[in-house]
């Protein structure tokens, strides 16, 4: 396979970090892949843009931050506006139609998802809207599949939040095939 | 066992100054080790740099002789690992208070059990007569030439705020109720400190027209009350000796053991 | 999927690698990057009955842990830059007293506070000239996790083999970047235990007297030998002397027993140093991206080699000779001003052929920024 290099971004608090190493963690232990997850730390991560870099190849990863994401998430307009110049050429954009709004045409495969939307509708609890997020990186990607992603959550999330946490990755899974034309 | 027998003879003749308050807190000390009845291999000394952290040479002991004010952060480490060892802390003034202060006051908070001795002779000895936290104002010393200016700590007042859980003081004077304290203040379990007031003769006595060592010695006698005696309430200007503080808290080894358990499912 | 693998932050796998080699005693204070390896400690610690604690600042730490060495524990303390400055004092305390432990040192950058949350590799002459008097030391890092892991365990055994503090130069970007990393099973990395004195109670025990191939047996605190510990030079009691014969034969064992056995303790990975006209010599999180510029080059026919050194005090200069005799330029790869760059001036024969590729600006060094810093040492422009 080839590099697989991903960058979750938003703002502080949405959880794009631990979907990072969620995605990465699922590659490794039960893919059998290598990965590596890196992130923004510091005055960053408390506010403006927060990303998640990671990388995730058959083969040993040496230099491990992202330059050209060929999958970028954005959740934040400032996110967008920040990290999307430096996506790949017919890459992968995934916003939230909530948070973003396409500014110009950008040569990549675009997919523009109500994922907060629809969490709030179906779930009502956005917490878990970077799981719901994870779902649809997951089916777009197909990088790892759905079953291992959910072992690693039931590893990560404690048990009382297991079954929402997997409705979401569900919810966003199942948008995403939605979309897929 | 004879006294002598807690002291390395190898090492001797010691560093003090003739008429220095030091070896008899070194006596007290190991009178009150002889009367407890303490196995030498469970007692670990240690010190830290000047000429009360010299001490812990002269003891036959496990001894430590460290680095200027971080003699009670090794212990912490001594302690944490072998609880059941009584450790031993000598420091001097700008030892436990200046340079150490921090390390003072934490290991109070914590309440570890150890005993720290304050062997307060105002001065920083070793290096010949500078000023330390507990000079006092209008003192001299060779960083003092005008009079201090700086105002000193209460020792006994610090210790407290801080969370020892065994506070005192005596001088050299009264050796026997020295020995008594320290006595008392090793079989504390908890964070004990005693104070000692001994003498320095060559640096601080001489720069404040003290006299000699045996006049310093007097001073001791004439300027401290017992407290809460009628001598005390006679004088409230003196230095009050005795134990103020003497309470139980939980003891931090102890605490840990504890937390041991948690981890480990035990309890 | 094997029990042992774990996907991890760098400083989680020091972390690991530390109790695997039979880690007892942890005191720390909280510092960016490192504060990961203090929180694995608060919990993992006392769950194998060993302790944790968290001191008043940086200077308590390592002292603590000096302490807590003396008893017959294996101790660690991790800091970054600021915490070690203040740790100088005491690191020289265990380096005259010969009392084995580790350091672990997750650089950022600075000086001062500097860059609490970026990635420097500014600490390599600190760590071996940042405590006053003459002294040798022993510094290691690494760049990957299960290298991290082994160099960890390799930091143990040196520090209970020779006596002496060991320091772990760790950075930013490994401690913090998280990959695989395959926990080996119990054994299968040597540990080496504490070399514990065989003299009886009762038979006069010199404690800084050395045996016959130099190594110095050791009796625990509260042990059946009593004896003094000082930061002064000391005879083979212990106790304090300023006799010069003593003074003069004490330095030299404690910086011989070091650079005798620095190949012992040399540590390296290389990548095609046979046939390279341009080698690279990198560590830390620099050489990954070193060795990504070097694999994406060979792809394309391009002959770069990369040296990667994994001991970096004492400072093998005898391996980086040989390494690079017959390259036509060697390229350091390094985020400072050149601290490796000067000791492999030192090291090769001709050393107008070394050049310095870094970074000193936070940032990763990219393996475009060493492709620049290569075209132009070879005379094709940027």
């Amino acid at each position: 396979m080839a590099k697989t290099r991903l960058v979750f971004s938003g703002s502080g608090g949405q959880g794009v970090i631990t979907a990072g190493i969620i995605i990465a963690e699922t590659a490794v232990l039960h893919e059998g892949l290598n990965a590596v997850q890196t992130q923004s730390y510091g005055a960053e991560a408390r506010g403006g843009a927060t990303r998640s870099d990671v990388i995730i190849s058959d083969a040993p990863i040496y230099f491990p931050k992202v330059v050209q994401p060929n999958i970028l998430v954005c959740l934040t307009q400032t996110a967008y506006t920040k990290y999307v110049p430096s996506l790949r050429p017919g890459g992968l954009l995934i916003t939230d139609t909530r948070w973003v709004s396409i500014e110009k045409t950008v040569d990549a495969r675009r997919f523009e998802l109500p994922l907060t939307d629809t969490v709030s509708e179906k779930i009502g609890n956005s917490v878990v809207l970077n799981i719901a997020m994870l779902g649809a990186v997951v089916r777009l990607t197909e990088v790892v599949s759905p079953d291992a992603v959910k072992k690693v959550i039931k590893n990560r999330v404690p048990k009382d939040y297991l079954e929402l946490n997997e409705t979401a990755f569900d919810v966003g899974f199942d948008l995403a095939k939605k979309n897929q034309t | 066992m004879p006294v002598r027998d807690y002291l390395r003879e190898r090492f001797f003749p010691h560093m003090w100054c003739p008429g220095c308050g030091h070896g008899t807190v070194l006596n007290a000390l190991l009178r009150a080790v002889e009367k407890l009845g303490l196995d030498k291999n469970d007692i670990v000394m240690v010190s830290g740099i000047g000429c009360s952290a010299r001490i812990s040479g002269y003891v036959d002991f496990h001894t430590m002789h460290t680095l200027h004010g971080r003699a009670l952060a090794f212990a912490t480490g001594v302690k944490m690992s072998r609880p059941e060892l009584t450790v031993l802390v000598p420091m001097g003034d700008g030892d436990a208070l200046a340079i150490g202060g921090n390390h003072f006051l934490h290991a109070a908070r914590r309440n570890i059990d150890m005993t720290a001795i304050i062997m307060n002779n105002r001065i920083y000895g070793m290096t010949g007569g500078q000023f330390s936290p507990l000079t006092g104002y209008g003192c001299f010393g060779t960083t003092a030439p005008y009079g201090n200016v700086d105002h000193d700590f209460d020792v006994v007042e610090l210790s407290t705020a801080a969370g020892a859980t065994f506070v005192a003081r005596s001088t050299t004077y009264h050796v026997i109720e020295l020995a008594d304290i320290i006595k008392k203040a090793i079989t504390h379990k908890g964070f004990s400190v005693v104070e000692v007031l001994s003498q320095c003769p060559t640096n601080f006595g001489r720069r404040n027209q003290l006299g000699s060592a045996v006049e310093m010695l007097e001073t001791y006698k004439k300027q401290t009350v017992p407290l809460n005696s009628k001598a005390a309430q006679d004088a409230p200007d003196k230095i009050r000796r005795g134990i103020f503080v003497e309470k139980e808290r939980p003891e931090y080894s102890n605490e840990y053991k504890k937390m041991i358990r948690t981890a480990t499912g035990e309890s | 999927m094997s029990r042992h693998l774990k996907f991890v932050q760098g400083n989680v796998a020091c972390a690991e690698a530390a109790l695997y080699a039979g880690l007892e005693f942890f005191a720390g204070y909280p510092i960016t990057p490192s504060s990961e390896i203090a929180e694995f400690m608060a919990k993992r610690l006392p769950q194998s009955g060993g302790k944790f604690i968290q001191m008043e600042d940086e200077i308590a730490s390592i002292c603590a842990i000096i302490g807590a060495s003396l008893t017959g524990r294996k101790v660690m303390t991790a800091t970054s830059g600021p915490g070690f400055s203040l740790m100088q004092e005491a690191l020289g305390y265990a380096v005259m007293t010969e009392i084995p432990c580790v350091i672990v040192n997750v650089q950022r950058g600075g000086p001062s506070t500097g860059l609490p949350t970026h990635v420097s590799q500014g600490d390599v002459n600190q760590a071996r000239y940042g405590t006053h008097g003459e002294h040798a030391i022993v510094a290691l890092t690494a760049s990957t996790h299960q290298d991290i892991f082994a160099i960890t365990v390799d930091a143990f055994n040196f520090a209970e083999t020779y006596r002496t503090p060991v320091i772990l130069l760790l950075d930013e970007t490994t401690g913090h970047l998280r990959e695989r990393l395959d926990v080996p099973k119990k054994d299968e990395i040597a540990t080496v235990g504490r070399l514990k004195t065989s003299v009886q109670q009762g038979v006069d025990y010199h404690p800084y007297l050395p045996r016959e191939d130099g190594r110095l047996p050791m009796s625990d605190f509260g042990g059946a030998h009593r004896y003094n510990v000082t930061g002064l030079f000391h005879d083979m009691w212990g106790f304090p002397t300023e006799s010069p014969k003593i003074v003069y034969g004490l330095i030299r064992h404690l910086v011989d027993k070091i650079e005798h056995n620095a190949d012992q303790m040399t540590r390296w990975k290389e990548y095609y140093t046979d046939d390279a006209p341009t080698v690279l010599i990198s560590y830390g999180a620099a050489s990954r991206s070193a060795l990504h510029l070097v694999e994406n080059r060979r792809k394309r026919g391009e002959k770069l080699g990369l040296l990667e050194l994994q001991t970096l005090w004492p400072f093998p200069h005898a391996l980086v000779r040989e390494k690079c005799r017959h390259a036509r330029a060697v390229v350091v790869v390094e985020m400072n001003m050149g601290q490796v760059l000067q000791q492999v001036k030192l090291a090769v024969d001709q050393p107008e052929k070394v050049f310095l590729a870094n970074r000193i600006d936070g940032e990763l060094i990219t393996p475009t920024d060493i492709q620049n810093i290569i075209h132009v040492i070879q005379g094709k422009g940027v």
